[in-house]
């Protein structure tokens, strides 16, 4: 059945997506404005990436986020894979309710209060502040979003195929590696991504944790605009939303050629006696 | 047990009946509870090597925890658990030499067939050439050696059952453990795969352990079969000795298809048992061994291919006979089986095999029939 498009139905698609997208489709059509005065059109031009690469403080500032976001990311998504299995795997142990939920608090918790309470910590507890503080802060709130993430893919993991390796002669830790992590994997890597991106994007936390001589690239862009905003910050938007988008449109690519090379493959089987 | 052999029985291979054959799996009274559940209880058993057997029950009886509790899944709650003579607790599965056939199959779905067959080789250490070899083997065992590159999910049902047992089979276990191994096929595979297993087990000459809730499966691949309820076995026999001489309702009811009259003993000795069954008049005389009292409530079993059915009343009278009336006619082609309303409103169902292709049928719906069977026909049971 192929339903047309009344007036009413694509005035409201046409406006949702215009509020949606418009605010970004001038930031990057005004990244390659010729003129210093970003709301000002100059002719075109990509001087201003130019002149990005040339600005030392973001560039410094680039690479102290992207260090964090790794690491953090990579730390959060051990630490939120062990979670995980702790959560699905120890049936009821007590207080396992008071455990669950308790992991869902910092997603729903104000990104001031975390940043605040993180930063009584590291004061009370001596920490010179600057990128470890932020890295640890970024691992505390992104391993909860992983662990949520790899626990959807967890419950639906068939325990027996571990009983299986198991019985073969693989030990546990072994039978982790070869049997389970494999495939967990979509659910691991997904958590990774989601928690790369929240580290990426983060302004409140890492303001409030961090110390002298580390600044995270949200943080670099935020205090330039109050100076007033410049093309360059426009251009650095623009390739962080190029970053993005591919990333997101290679994911989306790759999870639907799996699922329709796993529907045609099963097709044929069930066709072969 | 009840009742007088079936005759001289003659078997290649009947351990069992052999008192200085060394048990190879053995539970001493083995116990094994979930909480408030008793799931085995007080249980002991004895398996022979190079034996089909075959535990068989209603689902929650207890028989697959049995079978975990082989492949050290779960542990006994008191009691022991011997293999070949040693104490299997605190030996992992993993240093266990026994392999199991999943019921779900649990085979990898990131590997391939060949990796799937190989994966408890190469467990082993086993060297490269070896592992390919034994591969090699298994597949043609199973007949799946142009599909040895594929992932499970590119196999149909049967075929990855397949790859199930030739995994479980690859290491040459000491015993192999089948988890309801058929449950998921349709009746012919079924029927065929039956085949197919007994005939591996006879030539690699290795102990298979079944878990079964189908009496027919059962019956068809194993030596010997335990008959299992609530977490206790209630007999243990070949499979003819448990269709053929039962040693309650529970098992008689079970395994096939059986009528049951309830009576009281009227006298025991001699080898013959009589029983005054209640309401229908007739009296029934078997030949067999029992001890009961005169009066006790006993219970007549009878297969419905063991009754014959016929028009005419018998010359002697009620003894081993019964009057009814036709209330139903199931025809299933090679069989047809009546269901004779007695007096009492109970059913008894008679087989009569179709020898002939009659349409017509001489005895038909509503016709008064006398139901008879002979003095070895059926058993009296006292539980």
């Amino acid at each position: 059945m192929i339903r047309r498009f009344s007036f009413f139905n694509l005035t409201s698609v046409t406006l949702g997506f215009a509020f949606l997208y418009l605010p970004i489709v001038l930031l990057v059509i005004y990244s390659f404005n010729e003129s210093r005065l970003v709301t000002v059109w100059g002719g075109w031009s990509t001087k201003w990436y130019g002149e990005l690469f040339r600005n030392e403080a973001l560039m410094d500032a680039a690479w102290v986020t992207l260090r964090v976001a790794l690491l953090s990311a990579t730390v959060a998504t051990i630490l939120g894979t062990l979670a995980a299995i702790a959560l699905v795997r120890f049936g009821r142990f007590r207080g396992r309710t008071l455990f669950s939920g308790m992991i869902y608090a910092p997603l729903v918790m104000p990104d001031v209060i975390t940043g605040l309470s993180l930063l009584l910590l590291f004061v009370a507890m001596g920490f010179a502040r600057g990128f470890w503080t932020i890295l640890l802060a970024h691992i505390t709130f992104s391993t909860c979003f992983v662990a949520i993430v790899v626990q959807s893919r967890l419950v639906t993991f068939d325990r027996t195929l571990e009983e299986a390796a198991l019985d073969l002669g693989c030990p546990p830790l072994k039978t982790f590696f070869l049997i389970t992590l494999p495939i967990i994997l979509p659910g691991v890597v997904a958590g990774w991504m989601l928690a790369f991106t929240l580290s990426l994007d983060d302004l409140v936390i890492a303001s409030f944790v961090t110390g002298p001589g580390a600044t995270t690239l949200p943080m670099r862009i935020y205090s330039q605009v109050r100076l007033g905003v410049t093309p360059e910050i426009n251009a650095v938007c623009t390739i962080l939303i190029g970053i993005v988008t591919v990333g997101v449109i290679a994911a989306s690519i790759i999870t639907k050629r799996q699922e329709v090379e796993r529907r045609r493959a099963e097709r044929m089987a069930m066709a072969t006696p | 047990m009840a009742g007088k052999a079936v005759g001289p029985v003659r078997r290649s291979f009947a351990p069992w009946t052999d008192p200085a054959s060394k048990p190879f799996i053995e539970f001493r009274k083995v116990t094994k509870r979930f909480g408030d559940f008793v799931a085995v209880d007080d249980l002991s058993l004895i398996i022979y090597e190079r034996e089909f057997f075959a535990l068989l029950g209603p689902s929650g009886c207890g028989k697959t925890t049995l079978m975990r509790m082989v492949a050290g899944f779960e542990g006994p709650t008191e009691g022991q658990v011997l293999l070949d003579g040693q104490d299997l607790a605190g030996v992992p599965p993993y240093r266990r030499p026994t392999n199991m056939m999943f019921q779900s199959y649990a085979l990898f779905p990131h590997m391939t067939v060949e990796a799937n067959i190989g994966f408890g080789l190469k467990q082993d250490r086993m060297a490269k050439g070896e592992i390919d070899a034994r591969v090699e083997e298994m597949l043609s065992l199973v007949k799946l050696t142009p599909f040895a590159k594929r992932k499970p999910h590119q196999l149909s049902g049967g075929q990855r059952q397949r790859v199930a047992l030739a995994r479980s089979l690859a290491k040459w276990p000491k015993v192999l453990l089948l988890d309801e191994p058929l449950g998921a096929l349709d009746k012919k595979l079924r029927e065929e795969t039956q085949f197919e297993l007994t005939d591996l087990q006879q030539k690699l000459g290795l102990t298979f352990v079944i878990v079964t809730h189908d009496q027919e499966e059962a019956m068809t691949v194993a030596d010997r079969i335990a008959v299992m309820n609530q977490g206790r076995i209630v007999q243990i026999a070949t499979p003819s000795e448990i269709y053929e001489q039962p040693n309650s309702r529970y098992v008689a009811d079970f395994i096939g298809d059986i009528n049951v009259l309830e009576g009281r003993i009227a006298s025991t000795g001699n080898g013959v048992v009589r029983l005054e069954c209640i309401g229908t008049g007739a009296t029934v005389e078997v030949d067999q061994d029992l001890t009961a009292a005169p009066g006790d409530t006993a219970w007549f079993a009878i297969r419905p291919e063991k009754i014959s059915i016929s028009l005419d009343r018998p010359q002697n009278g009620t003894i081993n006979a019964v009057e009814g009336e036709v209330w139903d006619i199931g025809y299933l082609g090679d069989v047809s089986v009546y269901h004779v309303r007695l007096p009492t409103g109970a059913t008894m169902k008679a087989t009569v095999t179709n020898r002939s292709r009659l349409v017509e049928r001489p005895i038909t719906w509503e016709d008064k029939v006398w139901l008879t069977w002979t003095r070895d026909g059926g058993v009296i049971l006292t539980k």
